[in-house]
């Protein structure tokens, strides 16, 4: 290897590539400088008044730099820098695109080779993607913002460039508890949730905390990982558990628990797990980044078709993806399922696909977080979201695969009945009776 | 030779009966199919009749064995292999993170063993550091080594270095005061009066701690691969828990268990070979 010839910062083949990406870049913050500042004098002084670095800095505050030199990379379209990646992965339905990406050869398609890697817990899955052994990984979609700030991890800058799953959990409770179904009777229940940084912990926490119980106080919820989670279960070392699927599914199928109430049924449409890569991969890789993105949000495309599932089940259920039974996964994906109290429902959006990373989804999660006291101080909700949650990109090439991406990123919902204005983030957490903040 | 014959049936008799017991225990029971075929269809059978799943019988674990017996080495994609590729990860790792730790210990060992002022100055250190689980280690290796294969030969390496490196010091202050003596009143130079007087005499305490350390390192990356994944016997257990599959667990039980015998067996054949008798 030549000393000269190699890139100074370890992203790219060789130096020439490396100065090439600076000089992009250089060329974005010029253009939008220039756009700001058209008369040339000014524009010198006010440089060199400030220093360069300055001025962009405070430029980006302002306009989303970050955005315009992603945008302008992919623009160029130029050569995969990186088409052997590794992609990690838990064992949930959640991670359905992620996974069936590969043995249906989405990522094929889009020029990757990318070998679905099965991981342990979350914990491992954000130390191996943080330590660089993974190139992108399936997180539950809390976990970038919670890396980003730094809550329960270093902070490294991290971003979320696409949703994977709405709804597909559920509240799984042990068959003995078949008699109490109103949660106001489940004081002193133990609960598990799969990491504390997930939707699963915060939909819990609100959905007791609406039926008047606190979650820190009258019931006790602990993070398991997944596949221990039926186990746990079985031994009657927990009460119920809100899940990802197949879990739930899977506690049904040996008899050990039965569905209490589905995810959709506490707030319709949420997100659950999102596809997460660092800052850096990002824009380190900007080509590789747009074709992983693109064949994920293929893949997503292809799953809404409820005509698809049942294909799709066949081929994530074998030991290399999910290792579970296929009419487990079966009964996830199409939604028509055994409930563990003896009925067959059918509930075709049990679980749904739809990549667009919403702002308003950041802004709800990092009020609960507020709200359950995982951050402290002030948090600019509008601000993370938008360096978290990479909307533009989605958008873009959920168009080019035949989606139809929604005009803003923000929209109202209602969970249980309280509606949530992802512009008045501060009265919204203020407004709950139960809280930790 | 009579005592081996009786304690070898003595064995089977005892097999017979915990396989007999264990099937007893399991066998099913022909409960009413409570739910409709369409239910009965999407959940287990056990299920169906209104029971947990139940444990498996000493045959479903048969027909398992049969199964990984045949086809020990297949590899259908990174997260799919064999039993018998798992196997080789998990040897593979324990013999890397050994020989790493022999290289240091043993060495390390001896200059210890030959100086009672470096003995009781490293002394410490090795008494604090001894008793952590290697699996302690785990979190801080994968923070600093920021790679999960490199940090499970670690922690096979710090678990195996104590046993070797505190063997190897004791076996070296202990030789016999007469040989070095000896060796002393016939001029050796220090290289030799080691190799030809120091070693052979220290062999044996040196492969008993090699031992101890075998035997270690194979119970901690049963663990350590449970915990970081991707490759080894216990990442096969662990995948397999995650399909709830008792009988490939017990399988792999199996498996873990006549591994841990053969690298015992082999180790306990080189420190026969070292043994002598005053």
């Amino acid at each position: 290897m030549s000393l000269f010839g190699s890139c100074a910062c370890g992203r790219h083949g060789s130096k020439a590539e490396h100065d090439l990406a600076l000089a992009e870049e250089r060329m974005v913050e010029e253009a939008v400088m220039r756009a700001l500042l058209p008369h040339d004098g000014l524009r010198r002084r006010f440089l060199g008044a400030v220093g360069a670095s300055t001025a962009f800095a405070a430029l980006s505050a302002l306009f989303p730099l970050g955005a315009a030199k992603e945008a302008f990379a992919q623009g160029t379209g130029g050569r995969i820098e990186k088409p052997k990646l590794k992609v990690g992965f838990i064992p949930i339905t959640c991670a359905t695109p992620i996974i069936m990406a590969k043995p249906m050869g989405f990522y094929a398609k889009h020029g990757l080779d990318v070998d679905v890697v099965k991981t342990a817990g979350w914990a491992v899955i954000r130390d191996k993607t943080l330590n660089k052994e993974y190139d992108a990984a399936h997180m539950l979609s809390p976990m970038p913002l919670a890396i980003t700030l730094g809550a329960g991890a270093t902070a490294v800058p991290y971003t979320m460039p696409a949703v994977e799953n709405v709804n597909g959990q559920a509240i799984t409770l042990a068959t003995r508890h078949k008699a109490r179904r109103d949660p106001k009777t489940w004081k002193g229940f133990k609960f598990a949730v799969p990491f504390d940084y997930s939707m699963h912990n915060y939909l819990l926490r609100y959905y007791v905390a609406e039926h008047g119980l606190d979650p820190d106080r009258d019931i006790q919820i602990r993070s398991v990982p997944p596949p221990e989670m039926v186990a746990n279960l079985r031994a009657d070392n927990i009460d119920g558990f809100l899940a990802p699927d197949p879990v739930n599914q899977r506690a049904v199928y040996d008899g050990v628990g039965f569905i209490h109430t589905l995810s959709k049924e506490i707030w319709d449409g949420h997100p659950c797990c999102a596809f997460a890569a660092s800052k850096e991969f990002v824009q380190g890789m900007p080509n590789t980044y747009r074709a992983l993105l693109k064949a994920i949000i293929d893949a997503t495309a292809y799953a809404r078709k409820a005509d698809n599932r049942k294909e799709i089940a066949a081929a994530i259920a074998p030991a290399n993806y999910l290792n579970q039974p296929v009419t487990v996964v079966e009964q996830v994906l199409t939604g028509t399922f055994a409930d563990g109290l003896g009925n067959v429902r059918k509930v075709p959006d049990r679980i749904d696909f739809d990549p667009f990373p919403w702002h308003s989804f950041a802004v709800w999660i990092l009020t609960q977080m507020k709200r359950w006291g995982q951050i402290k101080g002030e948090v600019d909700y509008q601000s993370v979201a938008r360096e978290v949650f990479l909307a533009t990109d989605a958008a873009k090439l959920m168009a080019e695969v035949g989606l139809t991406p929604p005009q803003s990123t923000y929209k109202s919902f209602s969970i249980m009945g309280r509606s949530f204005d992802p512009m008045k983030p501060r009265d919204y957490v203020d407004s709950f009776a139960i809280k930790r903040a | 030779m009579k005592l081996r014959l009786v304690s070898a049936v003595l064995s089977a008799l005892i097999l017979a009966l915990a396989v007999g017991v264990w099937h007893l225990a399991t066998l099913a029971k022909g409960g009413p199919a409570a739910a409709d075929s369409e239910y009965a269809k999407l959940v287990g059978a056990q299920a169906a009749a209104g029971a947990k799943s139940a444990f498996p019988t000493p045959a479903d674990l048969g027909r398992k064995l049969v199964e990984h017996a045949r086809d020990p080495f297949y590899d259908r994609g990174p997260n799919d292999k064999g039993i018998g590729v798992q196997l080789a990860y998990s040897i593979g790792r324990v013999l890397l993170g050994f020989a790493a730790a022999a290289l240091i210990a043993i060495p390390g060992g001896f200059l210890i063993g030959m100086s009672p002022l470096v003995y009781r100055a490293l002394d410490p250190f090795i008494q604090v550091l001894k008793p952590i689980s290697p699996l302690a280690w785990m979190p801080l290796a994968l923070f600093t080594l920021k790679d999960s294969d490199i940090s499970a030969v670690f922690v096979i390496f710090v678990c195996s270095i104590w046993p070797m490196l505190i063997n190897t010091a004791f076996g070296v202050a202990s030789v016999r005061r007469e040989w070095l003596n000896v060796a002393r009143t016939l001029e050796v130079s220090p290289v030799r009066k080691a190799f030809a007087v120091i070693l052979p005499a220290a062999a044996p305490t040196i492969l008993t701690g090699m031992r101890i350390s075998i035997g270690i390192a194979w119970l901690v990356i049963v663990a350590a691969e449970m915990l970081v994944g991707g490759t080894g016997i216990g990442y096969f257990v662990w995948n397999e828990w995650n399909n709830l599959s008792i009988a490939n667990i017990l399988a792999g039980i199996l498996a873990i268990g006549l591994v841990g015998m053969a690298l015992d067996f082999l180790v306990g054949r080189l420190q026969k070979s070292v043994t002598y008798v005053e």
